[in-house]
């Protein structure tokens, strides 16, 4: 139970649709969502496919909590090879799409093959129908909501990729609802290459009707809704100030990039933070489905109401790019949602192009009339529209990512990514465990694969010494094991500033009619994040991909309180390995068997 | 002089930034007592960017950076 035990494959090569029926005992192995995705395209060979082509395979999957009645259950995630990183990609989306998918009876959705004209997908219940997409083509991605409600229904929920997902831009987004998305790793140029431009979903239940045991799922959410109340964090603080409230705690201790990781402390940064954004322009805060928590913002941008920025965009935008002109990142942040942009990778993609334009690799005659100037609000609105609807080859380079931009410009140090994907919002210098989950995430640099940030920053759930390495490396793993079980489940992670291994255990198992302790729990996020690494390594990735930048590890932060730390990555990776059960990288057989991996095994 | 930052709710009623005369306090807990800020309202306290306890000491030039529970992702 948690599930409706039915998957839909659909191949749009041969326009066939097939109705599958769900694993359960895989399923419960895996939970759902992202490891369930994982386990499916590991055991059907994605990992070796060419991820622009139609041997890639696109899962769009809840977890057995999605649409509960419990805390924060309106995720779902697709789970596809990235052709950003060419390993795994597993983006988690909130609104109310993925609820929806789940109230119209699929725990996934699978789409394979290729269309041969641009093709959307509408779901209704138990039907599923193909349609002609030609005439939403170019159209940005909140209009084509809007275009496909109006004909569909005010009931129906929409996915799309914007102008970037179909010119498979490689970080083009898939967005939902409007201003969600499911925006690292380009899944949207996965969605674009097999010219699916939108799938609709309409329900006729309006809640999970297949939950194990409904009122042991009750108490499990009583306590857990007390938790979420209670906290700080969660009962109003996120509420109030959105994500954004990170900006002045991070600035304030000196590890809030700036100029593309040269600085680390922004002297502007009172001007892009939560606090402003709640003074002058919020009109109010948003909520995914069945959340409590309510972190999301609807800001007014020169008259016009629409989504606002969450933490990462205000800094990769603001402080990453010199800039500290409120207004503008929040019409860049509507940009990357209208073009289909992940709002992390495109700003930090400028931010590693500004800095190639000071050392005089890119030149003023390159940049189309737009210098990229530290700072040119002119430059980041007119770059990411042209990121996100590339012509010319620098703008197809910038839309490829900072990898490849400075890779092709010759100094591949100045792009801050880990395995090709943009590292986010938290200098690894400053605060050494969110390196070590930076560097193994098995999606590439990212901060919601292991947010260290909570018991280092946050002291949440305990106060850990943010410059010091002891015992990080085991945090990480715990960490980094619990993300997969939450995430896999159909929780929003923000959940788990209140609630702890125990509160997703007695949900999962009043869903799921399991019997697991948390230390199971933990062993299944193990699990998950062991098969990751295994797609990882069929998918070609070698152990030094497993690193930092090397401006975090040789260049000492240069300003602010955290000036002359360094990340001690060299000596934090092997005691990873040590607490995983790797050796160079990767599970040995005998973990693989300890983990009932052993489909993995000798692999 | 010891300049003091206060964040989201702290600043109801009390303002962003201030200067108070680093002779007038021993430690951080006392400058948030001069406050008027319940003990319990500060989750994370820095001081020069690191995070300190009330009874930490405090000395002229320093930065007090207070805030109630947030966080993000
Ligand atoms: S906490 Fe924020 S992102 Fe998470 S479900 Fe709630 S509104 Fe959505």
């Amino acid at each position: 139970m948690g599930y409706y035990e039915k998957i839909a494959r659909i191949n749009l090569t041969t326009g066939e649709i097939k109705t599958q029926k769900l694993d359960v005992e895989i399923a419960k192995k895996f939970i759902g969502g992202r490891g369930l995705g994982t386990k499916i395209l590991y055991d059907e060979g994605v990992a070796t496919a060419d991820p622009l082509s139609a041997e890639n395979k696109l899962v769009y999957i809840t977890g057995p909590l999605t649409g509960a009645a419990a805390p924060s259950t309106g995720r779902y995630m697709v789970v596809t090879k990235s052709p950003l990183t060419g390993m795994i990609a597993c983006s988690n989306s909130g609104g109310i799409w993925g609820q929806k998918l789940k109230y119209a009876g699929w725990d996934a959705v699978i789409v394979e093959g290729e269309a041969s004209e641009w093709t959307y997908i509408t779901i209704e219940d138990d039907k599923i129908e193909l349609h002609d997409a030609r005439e939403y083509l170019g159209v940005k991605s909140e209009a084509v909501d809007e275009m496909l409600k109006a004909k569909h229904g005010d009931n129906a929920s929409v996915l799309n990729i914007g102008p970037a997902g179909e010119k498979k831009v490689l970080l083009a987004a898939i967005m939902n609802d409007k201003d969600r998305a499911a925006g690292r790793s380009g899944v949207g140029a996965v969605m674009g290459s097999k010219k699916l431009k939108a799938i609709v979903v309409k329900a006729t239940r309006t809640k999970l009707d297949v939950i194990a045991d409904i009122d042991a799922l009750k108490a499990a959410t009583a306590r857990s809704m007390e938790l979420i109340r209670e906290n700080g964090v969660t009962g109003s603080g996120l509420r109030a100030y959105g994500t954004a409230v990170l900006v002045n705690i991070i600035n304030n201790i000196g590890s809030l990039p700036t100029k593309n990781w040269q600085e680390s402390y922004y002297e502007q940064g009172e001007d892009i933070s939560g606090e402003t954004l709640a003074e002058k322009y919020l009109v109010k805060p948003s909520a995914c489905a069945r959340c409590p928590v309510a972190c999301g913002r609807v800001v007014n941008i020169n008259g016009k109401i629409a989504g606002g920025p969450e933490y990462e965009p205000l800094w990769a935008y603001g402080a990453n790019c010199g800039n500290n002109d409120l207004n503008v990142i929040n019409e860049c942040n509507m940009l990357c949602n209208e073009y289909g942009l992940d709002a992390i990778s495109t700003p930090c993609t400028i931010a590693a192009a500004m800095e190639l334009y000071q050392r005089g690799a890119i030149k003023e005659e390159d940049c189309a009339g737009v210098p990229l100037e530290w700072g040119s609000t002119k430059a980041l609105i007119e770059w990411t529209k042209r990121m996100g609807d590339p012509e010319t080859e620098l703008d197809w380079l910038m839309s490829s990512g900072s990898a490849r931009l400075c890779e092709h410009f010759g100094m591949p140090e100045i792009s801050m990514s880990v395995k090709k994907q943009e590292m986010p919002a938290y200098d690894a210098r400053g605060v050494q465990g969110i390196g070590i989950t930076y560097a193994t995430s098995n999606r590439g640099g990212c901060h919601v694969r292991g947010y260290m940030i909570s018991p280092e920053v946050l002291g949440l759930p305990t106060q850990l010494d943010r410059t010091v390495t002891n015992e990080k490396a085991s945090w990480a793993k715990i960490f980094q094991d619990l993300t997969a079980v939450i995430d896999s489940m159909g929780h929003c992670l923000f959940t788990s500033f209140a609630m702890g291994a125990q509160e997703y255990t007695d949900l999962l198992n009043a869903a799921t009619g399991t019997n697991h302790t948390a230390e199971d729990v933990l062993e299944i996020g193990d699990r998950i994040y062991n098969i990751e690494r295994m797609f990882n390594k069929a998918a070609g990735m070698k152990p030094e991909d497993d690193k930092l930048p090397k401006r975090l590890i040789e260049e000492p932060i240069t300003n602010g309180p955290s000036k002359g730390m360094v990340s001690q990555l060299p000596l934090t990776l092997p005691e990873y390995y040590e607490a995983r059960g790797w050796v160079d990288a990767f599970p040995t057989d005998e973990t693989l068997k300890k983990l009932g991996l052993d489909e993995c095994v000798g692999k | 002089m010891i300049e003091v930052r206060l964040f989201a709710t702290l600043r109801e009623g009390r303002g962003k930034v201030m200067m108070l005369p680093a002779e007038s306090f021993k430690n951080a807990g006392e400058i948030i007592a001069y406050l008027d800020i319940p003990p319990e309202e500060v989750s994370i306290l820095l001081i020069n960017g690191f995070h300190n306890k009330p009874e930490s000491e405090v000395k002229d030039g320093d930065i007090v950076a207070l805030f109630p529970p947030v966080g993000g992702g």
